[in-house]
């Protein structure tokens, strides 16, 4: 069991809404590990769509990935990916 | 226990379940009747088919809009299906199920709640929007959930408090009045439709609340103070007894003015004064003569017009003012002509005016459609026929719109002359006085017509240039002041010295702080919200026209509008308490 963390910044333009809240949803929920989204201090769960568009993150939020258990490393990666890859958004 | 303050615009207390008008007719039972771990696993397997058929119907609508529009759209309702999914939000629900002996949908609308409130809380535009999502999401859940075999609006079978953002008048003229105890909405003002229609049914309501369809789930308990402008949602024990002791008090009271029905309103030293009602349609007649309105002062034929019926023939008016000549039985009909336009409805498209309160609205719209007019006035004179009615023209500004109107209604008469038409040639045309040139130059009307009735809604709006339904600036809507009591005692005095009929039929005659300076200021008739006549003529009986006319002359001396109110009632105060 371990624990991963990542920092990443949100780049796609309208922010953590609720198509890319619900792609990191399903990511997550494809792990055994414990996901967490955190922004500003403030952690919600990153399998709950609802608790994610609730932290109201925009374009240019800092996020903090956390995942906790056997494939922690794999899920931290797999959503950082997203991130990145600016959900698919087309600009 | 939550507290909400709005704006009351129909006294007394209602304690009652809410029932939330937006969710198209589901009624919301809030807890079980079973109790035990059977009935409860019912529940969660309840909930939990209602919510799969949510998300599949969710899931299908998603597919057909990608059919035909695209990702884009279509990734929106999968991003609902998720949302309905939702670990979290599940489990909260089931939990409450569980622990509180919920009813699945009761359990669906508290959660929802929560997060509606979660998200109003971050106050930014993107969960603005967010909300209306959520409430969409959670209005095809409960649809689910309650389906067609929920209690819809039609199907009360207990009283409720009801919550909605606003009432229109379409939707009021189907509710099930004897079910509703209480309103409460989101929007409106002193004089909206729903303060308007509550006063004139007698229950209490509060508007203005903001967002009360949000902070209540439907189901709640809800305690409405229509005298306080407030709203508690899920009243403690003591709370909600209090308030039902009130409540009694309140009731008994009332009986007490219920026993004045059939008597005079005379002062003390016998001056007699003439209590009408004023209505919108004539089923209100009923209830407005067993309160004990002695006719009916202002009828608003303008709610003859309305997105149902937008174009109402002259047969229609001529029916509504029939049926309102039968039930009055030889009362007087005051039937005021078309007052539409700026806040009422507009039989055409909205034409755009910057500001339409000082537009083509009321009589001057008639004259840019003399063919509703005309059909408006030869139903009036068919009517006068049946029994006693009368004119009174609305929103005249100057003696030439007074006289072009005669002209109207001259050329009306001849044409049902010359028909051989049977009609009351010689009933009285009044004039409204609810503009301050009217009153101001009231000596020069009052030489033209046979009687003024004195309009104060839109008398006080005008003279103090305030929209009282603007919340930044209603604190100025003052109809204490200085100004407005002037162009009143103008009027009047006009009146008395021509020697025509004056009432006034505002909102103004049916405010107990104010009766006693409109009947020293010599308003001989007072026309109101039906509801509002029993407590008038208790403080008409309670005081004698001397001292009336000695506040008259006292108020006069005073030059805030502040100061006026509180001399008014403290006055009140010192009849009966309870009045306030």
């Amino acid at each position: 069991m371990s624990e991963v963390t990542k920092t990443v910044v949100l780049g796609n333009k309208y922010g953590l809404h609720v198509r890319p809240a619900t792609m990191l949803a399903q990511a997550a929920a494809r792990f055994q590990s414990e996901l967490s989204i955190s922004k500003d201090g403030v952690e919600v769960d990153g399998k709950s769509v609802l608790e994610m568009i609730s932290l109201g993150a925009e374009c240019g939020s800092e996020l903090i990935i956390r995942a906790e258990g056997d494939d922690a490393a794999e899920a931290v990666a797999s959503l950082e990916e997203l991130v990145k890859s600016r959900f698919h958004e087309e600009e | 226990m939550e507290f909400r303050q709005g704006i009351g615009v129909s006294p007394g207390i209602a304690i009652a379940e809410a029932f939330i008008l937006d969710y198209e007719d589901v009624r919301i039972t809030p807890f079980r009747q079973d109790e035990g771990p059977e009935a409860c696993h019912r529940e969660v397997e309840r909930f939990e088919r209602g919510l799969e058929a949510a998300v599949g119907e969710m899931q299908a609508i998603s597919e057909r809009i990608q059919e035909e529009v695209g990702d884009a759209v279509s990734s929106m309702f999968t991003g609902f299906s998720a949302i309905l999914l939702d670990k979290k939000l599940k489990d909260d629900i089931v939990q409450k199920i569980r622990d509180n002996r919920f009813t699945a949908e009761y359990a669906v609308s508290r959660a929802f709640r929560k997060v509606k409130n979660m998200f109003r809380a971050k106050d930014n535009e993107f969960f603005a929007s967010r909300l209306r999502d959520i409430g969409d999401i959670e209005n095809r859940l409960l649809r689910h959930l309650v389906g067609e075999h929920g209690a819809g609006l039609k199907h009360l079978s207990s009283p409720v408090v009801l919550i909605a953002k606003d009432l229109s008048p379409s939707q009021t003229a189907t509710l099930p009045r004897d079910k509703i105890v209480g309103f409460a909405t989101d929007a409106g003002g002193r004089t909206s439709h729903t303060a308007i229609l509550a006063k004139s049914l007698g229950i209490p309501a509060v508007v203005g609340l903001k967002a009360i369809t949000s902070d209540v789930s439907g189901g709640d308990l809800v305690i409405l103070d229509g005298s306080k402008g407030r709203v508690i949602v899920a009243p403690d024990a003591t709370t909600q007894r209090d308030y039902r002791a009130r409540r009694q008090r309140q009731i008994e009271f009332a009986r007490g003015l219920d026993s004045l029905r059939d008597v005079p309103a005379e002062t003390l030293d016998g001056h007699l004064i003439r209590l009408q009602a004023n209505i919108e349609y004539p089923h209100e007649i009923p209830a407005a003569l067993e309160k004990g309105a002695q006719g009916i002062g202002l009828y608003r034929t303008e709610f003859l017009y309305g997105p149902d019926q937008p174009n109402p023939t002259e047969e229609d008016h001529f029916e509504a003012y029939s049926s309102a000549i039968t039930e009055l039985a030889g009362r007087p009909l005051v039937i005021r002509t078309l007052d539409l336009g700026a806040d009422k409805f507009l039989p055409e498209k909205a034409r755009h005016e910057a500001n339409p309160f000082l537009g083509s609205r009321s009589i001057r719209y008639c004259f840019e459609r003399i063919d509703l007019f005309k059909a408006q006035l030869r139903a009036i004179y068919r009517a006068s026929a049946l029994g006693p009615v009368s004119i009174m023209l609305p929103m005249i500004s100057a003696l030439s719109e007074l006289k072009k109107a005669r002209s109207v209604i001259q050329d009306v008469v001849e044409e049902l002359q010359r028909g051989n038409v049977r009609i009351d040639a010689d009933i009285d045309i009044g004039c409204m006085i609810e503009v301050p040139s009217a009153a101001i130059a009231a000596d020069i009307l009052a030489r033209e017509t046979k009687f003024f009735s004195i309009g104060t809604n839109d008398l006080v709006q005008y003279t103090l240039a305030v929209d009282r339904t603007n919340e930044r600036v209603a604190h100025l809507y003052q109809p204490a002041h200085p100004a407005v009591f002037r162009l009143i005692w103008q009027a009047v005095a006009a009146a008395h010295r021509e020697r025509i009929g004056v009432s006034l039929c505002g909102e103004l005659a049916g405010e107990v702080m104010y009766v006693i300076p409109l009947i020293g200021l010599g308003c001989s008739e007072l026309s109101m919200s039906s509801s509002q006549i029993p407590t008038v003529k208790k403080v008409i009986r309670s005081i004698t026209m001397r001292d009336a006319k000695r506040i008259v002359e006292r108020i006069f001396k005073l030059s805030d509008a502040r100061e006026t109110e509180s001399f008014l009632r403290e006055r009140v105060r010192q009849i009966e308490p309870e009045l306030l």
